[in-house]
């Protein structure tokens, strides 16, 4: 990280620092009921076990990571928008003596950072519900990060395109709304109809489940725990290509 | 008849056309990509149906609805979905939408230099949502049938306590609308609304919670909402519908009537 990217990042800190009470909501609140009604509530009448784990502790890694998604999603929508269209924040910045890359790594870091807190937070929710079997848990927040870049990185980019933020209703309707509830978050991917579960399976967000399961509960990811790792990694390398190039057109003229 | 009887009739007309042009209007601003958006709106409702209630639901037991009557999981679960969302569209347009126009937009502020009173803005906007969710619960009922869930002549029976449900909660949501300071309001509105999603007999029945928590579920609009679509399309209803009706209803009263007091208030100071 460069300076220059330090100082923007710090710069969204000073803003959090304001308003954080108003974001608990969404990176908490929600998670926790969804763990608690689907996970204590639904979970009473499975007839059977996935993995062998009591169902509220199987779905906490997928809560985790459609939350750090979801997450990701909305703080690279509105927000990049609004910066490029209607605050033109991006643009006061470069006139700074920063790069286009510090502005993008900036903001990028600080959706980061919300992710962290909310990962760490339903982590140790996790450990009251006894859902964490060893310290090798916290391997789930590296791995949750990556996955959080994997989706901001190629949003900021469809957000520095799109003109109208009726755009985002659509991603959200079809994509990451589908995602959170077919990629493995609730069940596994194998009860699917066979040409669904390709869908699903090659979706990142299962990618992210797979390992962060792994890490907390100690089940075999269904690619090698690198490859998966790999397929995110390689979402977020093009999101930042992307993303790099349009934040570019749009700031340097 | 006397003459006052006809300026009452009268005035009855006009505040129904008055409200139909407020509904109008709204289909006149939207613009193609909002057609996109709205016309997939019971997507939403069918993802959780067939994620949660198809998906999972080959791994849950059949779940009693009455005495001596279980229904499969799906069968539980498609009636809850569809109430829920007559809540979470009505909601929505009620308030989201209609405090961007009302503080942002400034939309009423225009109309009220017509001849349009406050109670037509509100009855304008909360037809609107009513004929939305209507339109959506067609579709999803078609679907559910498809599905094998519940029969036609029960699909059609459950129309009308959808929407009696919308109309219900489009009123408390006018209501909130008026109370709203800011946008912090509308994150706790949320909270409060999944909480109601997750907790009001929608996923799991309630007998297993305890005493107060069943309680309180039982108190919620949704729980009313929830019960009274599925007796329906589990062809199992009973004389405790009538409770959800009158509730349901009271809310409908209540919420107009405080509303359309506080709308004037608001923008005829």
């Amino acid at each position: 990280m460069s300076y220059g990217t330090i100082h923007v990042f710090e710069g969204y800190l000073a803003g959090f620092r304001r308003n954080w009470r108003a974001t608990l909501l969404t990176s908490f609140g929600l998670p926790i009921l969804t763990l608690l009604g689907i996970g204590l509530g639904v979970g009473k009448y499975l007839t059977t076990r996935f993995d062998d784990v009591p169902y509220v502790e199987w779905i906490v890694p997928g809560l985790i990571a459609a939350t750090a998604m979801n997450l990701a999603v909305s703080n690279s929508t509105w927000p990049v928008l609004a910066k490029h269209s209607w605050t033109g924040t991006y643009r006061t910045q470069i006139s700074a003596p920063l790069r286009v890359r510090d502005v993008l790594a900036g903001h990028l870091a600080f959706v980061l950072f919300r992710v962290l807190i909310s990962c760490l937070a339903l982590l140790a929710v996790a450990a009251t519900f006894g859902a964490i079997a060893s310290p090798s848990a916290l391997v789930a927040v590296p791995v949750t990060l990556l996955l959080a870049l994997a989706f901001a990185a190629p949003t900021f980019a469809f957000s520095a395109t799109v003109r109208s933020e009726i755009y985002f209703s659509a991603l959200t309707r079809f994509v990451i709304m589908p995602m959170s509830l077919f990629a493995g978050v609730f069940f596994p991917v194998a009860l699917l109809p066979e040409a669904l579960r390709w869908l699903a399976a090659i979706s990142p967000l299962s990618s992210g489940i797979n390992v962060i399961r792994s890490a907390m509960q100690h089940v075999a990811t269904p690619w090698p725990v690198f490859v998966h790792l790999g397929y995110l990694a390689a979402w977020a390398a093009a999101g930042w290509v992307l993303a790099h190039r349009r934040f570019r057109r749009r700031l340097i003229r | 008849m006397t003459l006052r009887d006809l300026a009452v009739v009268r005035r009855l007309r006009t505040t129904g056309t008055l409200s139909t042009l407020v509904a109008r209007r709204n289909v006149a601003a939207l613009g193609t990509g909002a057609w996109l958006v709205l016309l997939t709106g019971f997507l939403e409702p069918l993802l959780y149906l067939l994620s949660i209630g198809v998906g999972l639901g080959a791994v849950i037991h059949r779940i009693p609805v009455a005495p001596g009557l279980s229904v499969d999981y799906p069968a539980f679960v498609a009636p809850a979905m569809l109430a829920s969302y007559a809540m979470s569209s009505a909601l929505a347009e009620t308030t989201f939408v209609f405090v961007g126009r009302l503080r942002y937009l400034r939309v009423y502020d225009a109309i009220l230099s017509t001849p349009v009173r406050p109670i037509e803005i509100a009855l304008g906007e909360l037809g609107w949502a009513t004929v939305r969710v209507g339109a959506y619960a067609v579709g999803f009922l078609a679907i559910v049938v498809a599905m094998g869930d519940t029969t036609p002549l029960l699909a059609l029976a459950a129309l009308p306590a959808v929407l009696l449900s919308a109309v219900a909660f489009g009123c408390l949501g006018i209501l909130a609308a008026t109370l709203v300071r800011d946008w912090r309001d509308f994150d706790a509105m949320a909270l409060v609304q999944f909480a109601m999603f997750m907790f009001a007999a929608t996923f799991s029945p309630i007998d297993a919670y305890p005493a107060v928590l069943r309680w309180l579920a039982q108190i919620t609009p949704l729980y009313q909402a929830v019960t009274l679509t599925r007796a329906v399309t589990t062809n199992t209803v009973g004389w405790s519908q009538l409770i959800n009706v009158g509730y349901l209803l009271a809310l409908t009263a209540a919420g107009l009537w405080l509303a359309s007091s506080r709308i004037g208030r608001l923008l005829c100071p």
